[in-house]
């Protein structure tokens, strides 16, 4: 039924921190990878090795750069993939049913046997979240890695989306947001996550960190009550030299 | 948004012929026998080829019959069994008119009804996308109904009902396309919304994911019709109201109704390439320099 659940027993999502990502985009290509070999039709690629290659990703590393009023410019860069809305215009809009949200975990899917690929869930989204997949022609979207975190062949260790598996600084985290005690709940509450686009009205669970103030530097030399300037009046032994070697040269 | 021909093609030819089919449904008198038919014809051509092409831009048509399962909450869906029932009511009434000189209103009256209810469907598909603030706005539903109900008198030979509808449609649209600007405009998603990074200062688009484009780009961040939108306009509302008004006006003549009746079709398919290739989706701010 693509009618949304008026309640989720969990509310299962990612926690990104703007802070830590670095931009090396490993999350794009372990996400592409596990969801090439596993859940649902593989995400294609055309024209991959030719002169304009496009294909199918569920998560995309954009880079922004912010300029405050005063000061230097910085960059962020900024992974997106689907926000698992609790009141998501993807699943509203779908004519087939095959777009839905889980009762049990909050997880936005899309069947694919029952996808027409009409592409009007695309359009509904805000966050450019789904994508037609070239080859197979049904909406492909990120599924928060739903044949890994319930996977007990897998190691415990692994039982998260392969994103944040993968993601070498730690700046993706998985959880429970219906959970006020779980990590990424605290972690909202303790750095003030963000919502992206809140007057979409899409109520997204996906939360972003927001970059803490850089420290800022000082503006006397740190080192410098190290490098004392040279006695100017040197007394004793060394004062006895400098005259000495004054009246000589 | 990417102006799909498939799309195009489907609004703009169903909405005729949904339009002609309120028209033979509601307006009185209606055609009988051979004339009949030929209305008829025509009407289900427009209606029924419209929908054919919507197909086109299916990945998969053969799976479209699951599209009828979600009436309770997709547009799409109410809109393809208000086009469904419609076509099955006025085929039955179109019996009455064609073979037995019977104007049967048990299934003229909610044909007529059911057949602006579908324009009014396929209208909603856009309208109800906040994603793309100049279609979540008033002028989807009013423009797709007015060409529809000008476009059906025209096609049904409504001399003065035609001109009449024609001129609203066409103050409606200059009105409803300045509003949309204003629309647009107003929207409250920007690129610092759309980051979370406008509390700290001017928020730009430093470098993309990728480099080359990929489906978001080709089907929601289209820009070239917005350079030549106003040339457009001016063409599209000439062919789609200002000619055939001035060819009604002339005396009657078949030859000249079939013209404004060309002329028409063909402005609107340049107002509804216009619809789209004009429409900003609020996915472009993360793509757009």
């Amino acid at each position: 039924m693509t009618t949304l659940p008026t309640h989720t027993e969990k509310s299962l999502g990612l926690v990104i921190d703007l802070d830590t990502c670095v931009g090396c985009h490993a999350c794009v290509t372990a996400c592409k990878g596990w969801n090439t070999e596993n859940y649902g039709a593989p995400l294609a690629d055309s024209d991959a090795y030719g002169a304009d290659p496009v294909g199918s990703f569920l998560n995309r590393v954009h880079s922004f750069e912010v300029q405050p009023d005063d000061g230097a410019a910085q960059l962020y860069h900024f992974p997106k993939s689907c926000l698992h809305c609790a009141d998501a215009p993807c699943v509203t809009v779908c004519p087939t049913g095959a777009s839905y949200k889980r009762v049990e975990d909050g997880i936005v899917l899309v069947n694919e046997s029952d996808c027409i690929g009409c592409g009007l869930c695309a359009w509904a989204c805000p966050y450019g979240a789904r994508e037609m997949d070239p080859s197979e022609k049904v909406m492909k979207k990120c599924t928060l890695c739903v044949d890994r975190i319930y996977n007990e062949n897998l190691p415990e260790e692994d039982r998260e989306p392969a994103c944040v598996r993968t993601c070498p600084v730690g700046a993706r985290h998985f959880g429970d947001f219906a959970d006020p005690e779980s990590d990424v709940s605290k972690l909202v509450a303790e750095r003030g996550g963000i919502e992206l686009m809140p007057e979409q009205g899409t109520a997204p669970v996906n939360r972003y960190l927001p970059p803490r103030p850089k420290d800022e530097a000082p503006d006397f030399d740190v080192l410098a009550p190290f490098l004392e300037p040279v006695d100017e009046e040197p007394h004793g032994f060394l004062g006895w030299l400098d005259r000495t070697l004054s009246k000589v040269s | 948004m990417h102006p799909a021909p498939s799309i195009i093609l489907f609004t703009t030819l169903s909405g005729l012929g949904f339009g002609m089919l309120a028209f033979l449904g509601l307006d009185v008198p209606a055609p009988r026998g051979w004339t009949a038919f030929a209305f008829f014809a025509i009407a289900y051509a427009l209606a029924g080829g419209g929908l054919i092409f919507s197909t086109f831009h299916l990945g998969h048509p053969e799976r479209a019959l699951k599209a009828f399962s979600q009436w309770r909450s997709s547009w799409l869906s109410r809109e393809a069994w208000l086009a469904v029932v419609t076509l099955a009511l006025m085929g039955l009434y179109a019996l009455g008119l064609v073979f037995f000189d019977t104007r049967l209103r048990i299934f003229g009256i909610p044909g007529g009804l059911l057949a602006l209810a579908t324009v009014f469907a396929t209208s909603m598909i856009y309208m109800q996308m906040r994603s793309v603030p100049r279609w979540n706005h008033w002028s989807p539903p009013v423009l797709f109904l007015a060409y529809a109900l000008s476009g059906g008198a025209l096609m049904t030979g409504r001399v003065t009902p035609a001109i009449v509808l024609l001129i609203a449609a066409g103050i409606i649209q200059v009105i409803a396309w300045v509003d949309q600007d204003r629309r647009e405009g107003a929207s409250d998603t920007t690129l610092a919304t759309a980051t979370g990074l406008g509390d700290r200062g001017q928020v730009r688009v430093f470098e993309p994911p990728h480099t080359g484009a990929n489906y978001l780009t080709n089907e929601m961040v289209f820009r070239v019709g917005r350079r030549h939108a106003n040339a457009l306009k001016i063409i599209s509302i000439s062919l789609a109201v200002v000619l055939p008004v001035l060819l009604l006006l002339l005396p009657f003549h078949h030859l000249l109704a079939a013209l404004a009746a060309l002329c028409h079709l063909a402005g609107v398919l340049v107002q509804r390439w216009v619809f789209f290739a004009e429409a900003r989706h609020v996915v472009g701010l993360y793509y757009e320099r």
